[in-house]
């Protein structure tokens, strides 16, 4: 009880409020990185960030290399795409993506050539801590790098060295709390050096002074493989490795700094506005691989479980690869009574086919047999008001309170009662003793909220166009009347100017006719 | 008596103060326009699509307002605008009878376009851009799908097309479990327009 009460208060460092401790079923963890092999096709969106779609500036049939930008962004938050291999570019159409709707985006689809060779346009950085930090800001934005642990918010906006907010504290994300997936864990296991650099890249361009690197204690053999290498690295004495017990949703950015500094980051504001910087150990991968090497972002660790994979592991693939592809190199070819989960257990999406690509999102894929699915499924029963889901709830919201407004289409009451400050980790649907599905209800809330927010947009510029149109129409009306009675007045009679009323009625009669004639058309 | 006479005396000179006062409150502080209009326009769906047979959605806020139209008549609103409507005037919600249809948006067939000018002069947003002898073609992000444009063409080359439902646009559904299910039905046998 005193834990609990503890807990929900979160007002001391090392912990956050709410949580759960699902079983974390990281059957993956000791199975090394293997590299995927070369699809038969490479199918690429356009859009993989949060953000703006890019444009293809490829045309089919053209040649590409591995590496080459085939899709440039647009607008400011977007990052370009690039060929996951060298090959020929067969067709641009769309094509289904992993998305809860199974809709599409127009995407590029690419047949390699075998001979997987690079483009070698990029040049290495290696001497980083002498350049601008502008300058490996563009290559990063250039690179096409998104945040890898599942967000895709494009890295580089992260990455500005802002005077009114300056970053003193750079925190390297290894939580990894979702159940299932180990590729930050193989990822940190098994290049250490790699994360290690690319966190001093990081720290170099916002100019922070400290970092430090926060890993789960389920995951003690990374920390030490960083402990290790940061040993051997006397320069990187600023660089703390925190070893914290595991906890879901301790992986989410907000809460992790909240357990590391103690401060709780306000809603609506960012880790920057109280000197800290997050990033994930896959993205600052990315960012090594960018400035070191001078290669742009085109694969990634992709953790393949589930209990339907006769052989789970850790993939490194290409983005881009077909998801069916993938899991036949795990043994698994047949779908039937399977369900596919894009992300892990708790905040993953239900994907309707594997006839998807991998996209720069995608850190897991699950293959679970439908029974498993359904047992944990339970039918919902009406709540009992028990309040485990409140004090589950790590951003201090009443969830079965929100569930129901959102039930009953009270949507602005629920957004008066802060509905967008949750993060959607799913602890209070698994709190449930009456299996409320919560986390859905308020996604279907979040939805309907923003399609209301939209239409009100819409309308409000429809009304704008129209009575700009009619206020437009009016003023067109009074110019004509006007300038026919300036033509009546030069061709009046002299007489009329002795009784200037008489050209007032003349202007006035022809007002009605105009007017008569506007109400025939 | 002189008691009465003063109560009588006081009261009455209280009355012609506040009598003063108000009469100047109300021309100093006088409101141009109708609020309630105002108020029922912005909760319209401003597609100005007339369907409601008036001639765009601000004659018929103040119809609405002033009692001689009925809460129900908006079409493209729906029950949810309705519903909006009837609390705000404070009378019983009717039921809508016309359901809007999926959203619409105007296509103009570019090669059979004869350039007549008579959809954009139509067109109650602006939302068809063109010139005398030029193709007109519809600005789709401004159309509101009001189908005003499309009687007027002579060589009916106008359409109207279901709306493209964007990725970025899409939302979760509700979650179908026999408890949500329950509640939306609950919801229906309660609605008191429908008993």
């Amino acid at each position: 009880m005193l834990h609990t009460l503890l807990r929900s208060t979160g007002e001391r460092p090392g912990i956050f409020s709410g949580g759960i401790e699902p079983e974390m079923s990281k059957i993956t963890a000791h199975a090394p990185i293997s590299t995927s092999l070369i699809a038969p096709i490479y199918i690429l969106p356009i859009k993989q960030h949060i953000g703006e779609a890019c444009t293809p500036i490829v045309s089919i049939g053209e040649h590409v290399f591995r590496g080459q930008k085939i899709a440039k962004s647009q607008g400011y938050v977007s990052v370009p795409v690039h060929a996951p291999t060298s090959g020929k570019v067969v067709k641009i159409e769309e094509h289904a993506i992993p998305h809860p709707s199974g809709m599409g985006l127009p995407s590029i689809f690419i047949e390699p050539d075998g001979n997987d060779t690079r483009d070698e346009s990029l040049e290495p950085i290696s001497d980083y801590r002498e350049r601008d930090p502008a300058e490996l800001r563009e290559r990063v934005r250039l690179c096409g790098i998104a945040g890898l642990g599942g967000a895709v918010f494009p890295t580089f906006i992260k990455l500005l060295k802002d005077q009114r907010n300056p970053i003193e504290t750079v925190v390297l994300n290894g939580i990894e709390c979702e159940p299932y997936l180990t590729n930050d864990h193989r990822l940190m296991l098994e290049m250490p050096k790699a994360i290690i650099t690319g966190l001093d890249i990081i720290m170099h361009m916002v100019g922070a002074k400290r970092a430090i690197i926060a890993i789960e204690d389920n995951k003690a053999d990374a920390a030490e493989a960083i402990r290790h290498e940061l040993d051997r690295m006397p320069e990187m004495e600023h660089v703390e490795v925190r070893l914290l017990p595991t906890r879901y949703p301790q992986g989410s950015e907000k809460q992790l700094v909240q357990v590391l500094t103690g401060k709780e980051i306000p809603a609506r504001k960012l880790p920057m506005h109280i000197g800290v910087l997050c990033q994930n150990v896959g993205t600052t991968r990315a960012i090594f691989d960018a400035v070191m090497r001078g290669r742009p972002l085109t694969e990634r660790i992709v953790t393949v479980s589930g209990d339907a994979v006769p052989r789970p592991g850790n993939m490194l693939t290409r983005i881009g690869t077909p998801m069916r592809f993938i899991f036949a190199q795990h043994g698994l070819e047949h779908f039937q009574e399977v369900h596919l989960l894009h992300g892990g257990p708790m905040m993953g999406e239900r994907l309707k086919s594997p006839d998807v690509p991998v996209v720069k999102s995608t850190n897991g894929l699950l293959a679970m047999h439908s029974k498993t699915m359904m047992d944990a499924h339970k039918v919902e029963q009406p709540c009992i008001r028990c309040g485990h889901c409140g004090v589950a709830c790590p951003v201090n919201l009443v969830p079965n309170l929100l569930a129901d407004q959102c039930r009953n289409e009270q949507f602005e009451k629920a957004a008066t009662y802060n509905l967008f400050d949750c993060i959607e980790c799913g602890a209070c649907s698994y709190v449930c003793p009456s299996n409320i599905p919560l986390v859905h209800y308020f996604r279907y809330g979040k939805g309907q909220l923003s399609q209301i927010t939209r239409a009100k947009g819409f309308a409000n510029a429809s009304k704008e166009r129209s009575e700009a149109r009619e206020a437009r129409i009016e003023r067109e009306k009074a110019e004509r009347a006007a300038k026919r009675s300036k033509v009546r007045t030069e061709h009046m009679p002299k007489p009329v100017d002795e009784n200037p009323t008489d050209v007032k009625s003349s202007a006035e009669k022809d007002d009605v006719s105009t007017d008569a004639k506007g109400d025939e058309s | 008596m002189t008691q009465l006479l003063a109560a009588i005396l006081s009261f009455g000179a209280f009355a012609l103060l506040f009598g003063v006062a108000l009469a100047i409150a109300g021309r100093v502080f006088r409101i141009e326009g109708d609020p309630i209009a105002e108020q029922i326009e912005t909760l319209l769906p401003q597609t100005q699509c007339g369907q409601c047979g008036y001639p765009g959605c601000k004659p018929y806020a103040t119809a609405v307002a002033s009692g001689e139209a009925e809460v129900n008549h908006c079409v493209p609103g729906g029950e949810r605008t309705m519903l909006q409507i009837a609390d705000m005037m404070g009378v019983e919600p009717k039921s809508v009878e016309d359901e809007p249809s999926a959203p619409m948006i105007a296509f103009v067939r570019e090669d059979e376009c004869i350039g007549c000018t008579l959809c954009i002069k139509a067109c109650p947003v602006d939302a068809i851009l063109g010139a005398p002898k030029q193709y007109h073609t519809v600005i789709t992000d401004h159309c509101t799908g009001c189908t005003l444009c499309v009687e007027p063409c002579p060589v009916d080359c106008i359409d109207m097309l279901i709306k493209p439902e964007l990725l970025e646009h899409w939302s979760w559904p509700l979650p179908d479990t026999k408890r949500s299910r329950v509640a939306m039905e609950r919801k229906e046998q309660h609605a008191p327009y429908t008993a």
